[in-house]
């Protein structure tokens, strides 16, 4: 479709068909819903992350600018994009300008292999997990570039913080992508997908008692990829005033920002393709429905699962505290690796044996909704637990 | 980078690595104020830490001498001034010890409660901080929400927020009346549940003690020996608390506890301890000012012998008080006009953030935040 409107515009413009020129006009004519979307998860995300901080800490947030300071964001972007742009006096300039670019352009390439609904999705690779993996991980070298370039002892420890951090989990994240991949047989997320079709057993992660475990690694290695909370230490606000973006200003600091959002979207939404089957809502009749209506729901349900998974990732951001740099490694490399790496064998082992073993998953379900059940009684029993901790003092008030 | 010493080059085989000075601060998210520390790394590894202080520097002591007793009273809140109840406290008892007068016995119990109710404040500050230091940012507000309940008590005591000026020499500026020790003691019954709050939240969170467990381990003769004071010498298990040891103001006539580190997570005197203790004391805090509250007598706040410009006679006079931040002293030499000939303070974050060099050997980058944070350092004192 993208080539036949590039075909009428350059036949238009007299160029001739099929070359590059056609290339480069089909790569921007899909550049543009990308940008849309990932601006808009920006929008969402940041003003949802702002309003989540503050209920959890008894604020209320943006409460000025839209309806519950819904277009704040927006506000906020177009002061950023009128601050003056700030280069160090002593900082590498041509560096300096391109690491945003960088680490914004590995968030925006990995949308393009991302699937919405079935036939939603710009580039249905082959390899798109694959591709999703090396592309993500070419953040770090514009977030290197960028301590390197500002000429700051404190980026410069940010990004040899990220580096350490983001090249060690890639290990125990790409494991749990294997095992997505074992499950379906096929490295194309739609493929992934779609083997996962059918009823809400049949998603990954009911199918198989191991998938559980790594879905957690994924989830836990997923943050500290995100450079999230508990794993922000990269940014540590207390520690590196805000590591490698501290020289960092306007707009330049505006792309960065977003490309981190996005990085959140994209890792939620393949841990949605991977284990939470993708656009799927779990219910048969109304997976069947296709066309165009079956795609909308299929990408609205897609994109609620992800941000629900967003929603998570903030949670844990505004609950827990940042942890040391080698307990962040230790937490790697003595536990998410071998976890994942035993994980991966008892998944395809699990997979050899049986493959369809529906009854699993309709038993997991089951176990969940009583957990789910048990889980106010537990929470009480746990709070109760922690209260006795402290000893309080006998005193008549 | 330009500034890396190279007074140590390892070198393993290709490899080499050089040493780096960071410098924290004076403008740095967590060095509490204008405080500076120049670290030598070795990669995460801190070497060596120098704190370098008198960014805020105001000659405290010399306006004191060139002001009369009473309008020196203003400049001691600026002293410590997240517990500026205290330091009104010290500097009264101080003169008034010069001056030998008797302080009527309402005085003395509204400022014990009032001075509890700061201590609680800045502890909650200290907390909340020091949750942020270690990075959960939510406990940080849950403790200011609590702390500006404690705030608009001592504002309505006193219509100040922050620097009181309440405890004057002789008694209180004014009055508690029946309504605020009513909300006071409502404070008390608010508060300590919320402790619990705070515990669920930070104390108890996993990551939270394996940040602060063993981390800037203080020995009791390391504390002793640099003359530290306050939750951070209770925290390595010395048992010392002015207001036990050498009861001023009416607090032998209140029964708690001194809370002192245990190690109960990590070792005796690392970072939790000194945070635990902080966190106990607020309950001790409660208990006193809930049995203030019930013994409070009728009466004169404050008594009609001093002037408006004091003239004590010819002598000296050193009184010590415990503040939030340890043991807080005034020298006062009179040599019989209106206006002090010497005042020397003794401010207890001075020593205590002495012992930082000795804490951060051997530390990593990430432990120096959480140690200064456990200092509780507060610059205004420090720099005087």
């Amino acid at each position: 479709m993208p080539y036949t409107i590039v075909n009428h515009a350059l036949e238009y413009f007299g160029l001739e068909q099929g070359g590059i020129w056609s290339f480069i006009g089909a790569v921007s004519v899909w550049a543009l819903p990308i940008t849309g979307f990932v601006s808009l998860v920006g929008l969402v995300s940041i003003w949802l992350e702002r309003k989540i901080s503050a209920h959890i800490q008894c604020r209320v947030g943006p409460m000025e600018v839209g309806p519950h300071g819904l277009l704040q964001t927006l506000a906020d972007g177009i002061k950023l994009l009128g601050k003056e742009d700030l280069v160090p006096k002593n900082a590498d300039r041509p560096l300096f300008a391109l690491a945003p670019m960088l680490v914004f352009a590995s968030t925006f390439v990995s949308f393009a292999c991302l699937p919405f609904s079935e036939h939603a999705i710009i580039a249905d690779l082959n390899i798109g997990i694959f591709f999703i993996a090396a592309v993500g991980s070419l953040e770090v070298i514009g977030v290197v570039m960028a301590g390197w370039a500002s000429n700051n002892k404190w980026s410069l420890f940010g990004a040899i913080r990220a580096a350490t951090q983001v090249v060690s989990y890639e290990i125990p994240l790409s494991l749990t992508l294997l095992a997505g991949i074992l499950c379906a047989g096929s490295m194309s997320l739609i493929d992934v997908t779609q083997a996962q079709g059918g009823w809400i057993w049949s998603w990954f992660i009911f199918r198989n008692p191991f998938m559980w475990i790594m879905f957690l690694i994924y989830f836990i290695s997923s943050l500290a990829e995100c450079q999230r909370a508990p794993f922000d230490l990269p940014e540590a606000e207390s520690e590196l005033v805000s590591g490698f973006h501290t020289e960092y200003s306007g707009m330049r600091f505006a792309i960065f920002f977003l490309a981190e959002y996005g990085k959140m979207y994209i890792v939620t939404a393949l841990g949605v393709v991977l284990f939470f089957g993708g656009w799927y809502t779990g219910i048969k009749p109304i997976d069947e429905i296709g066309g165009i209506a079956g795609n909308l729901i299929g990408a609205g349900v897609m994109v609620t699962k992800s941000f629900l998974l967003v929603c998570v990732q903030m949670w844990i951001r505004w609950t827990l505290p940042r942890i040391r740099l080698d307990q962040m490694m230790a937490l790697c490399l003595k536990f998410l690796l071998p976890i994942s790496l035993g994980g991966l064998m008892l998944v395809a082992i699990w997979q050899g044996l049986m493959p369809d073993f529906k009854l699993f998953g309709i038993a997991m379900i089951a176990a969940m909704v009583f957990a789910f059940m048990q889980m106010r009684r537990i929470y009480r029993n746990v709070t109760n637990a922690s209260k006795t901790r402290i000893v309080l003092p006998t005193m008549k008030v | 980078m330009t500034e890396i010493t190279t007074s140590q080059i390892d070198q393993h085989g290709d490899v080499k690595t050089e040493e780096m000075l960071l410098n924290m601060g004076p403008q740095h998210p967590s060095t509490h104020g204008v405080f500076r520390v120049v670290i030598r790394t070795d990669g995460e590894i801190v070497l060596e830490a120098e704190s370098h202080i008198g960014y805020l520097h105001r000659c405290f002591e010399k306006i004191c001498e060139n002001v009369n007793y009473t309008k020196a009273t203003p400049y001691t809140d600026r002293l410590d001034y997240l517990m500026a109840m205290g330091n009104n406290l010290g500097y009264a008892l101080a003169v008034e010890r010069l001056m030998d007068v008797e302080v009527p016995e309402r005085a003395e119990y509204i400022r014990v409660i009032v001075t509890e109710l700061s201590r609680i404040a800045s502890h909650l500050l200290a907390i909340g901080t020091y949750g942020m230091d270690i990075g959960a940012i939510t406990p940080f507000l849950y403790c200011f929400r609590d702390r500006e309940k404690a705030l608009y008590i001592l504002e309505t005591v006193c219509g100040q927020r922050l620097n009181y000026n309440y405890v004057r020499i002789g008694g209180v500026a004014y009055d508690m009346d029946d309504a605020m020790l009513k909300m006071t003691r409502e404070f008390c019954d608010y508060f300590l549940p919320r402790v619990m709050e705070y515990n669920d939240l930070l104390t108890y969170n996993g990551i939270f003690i394996e940040r602060t467990a063993h981390v800037g381990v203080l020995t009791a003769e390391q504390g002793i020996a640099f003359g530290c004071t306050g939750p951070v010498l209770r925290g390595s298990g010395v048992k010392r608390d002015l207001r036990k040891d050498a009861p001023y103001s009416v607090y032998n006539r209140f029964d708690f506890d001194v809370p002192v580190g245990t190690g109960e997570a990590g070792s005796v005197g690392d970072c939790f301890d000194r945070y635990m203790v902080r966190m106990r004391e607020m309950i001790e805090s409660v208990k006193i000012i809930n049995q203030a509250l019930d013994q409070i007598p009728e009466g004169p706040f404050k008594t009609d012998k001093i002037k408006s410009k004091p003239k004590p006679d010819k002598g000296d006079a050193y009184t010590a008080v415990e503040n939030a931040r340890g043991e807080l002293g005034f020298y006062l030499i009179s040599d019989g006009s209106d206006t002090a000939f010497r005042l020397k303070c003794r401010s207890p974050a001075f020593s205590n953030v002495s012992v930082l060099h000795e804490l951060c050997r051997g530390a990593m980058v990430a432990d120096v935040v959480a140690i200064i944070g456990s200092l509780d350092i507060v610059m205004g004192e420090i720099d005087r």
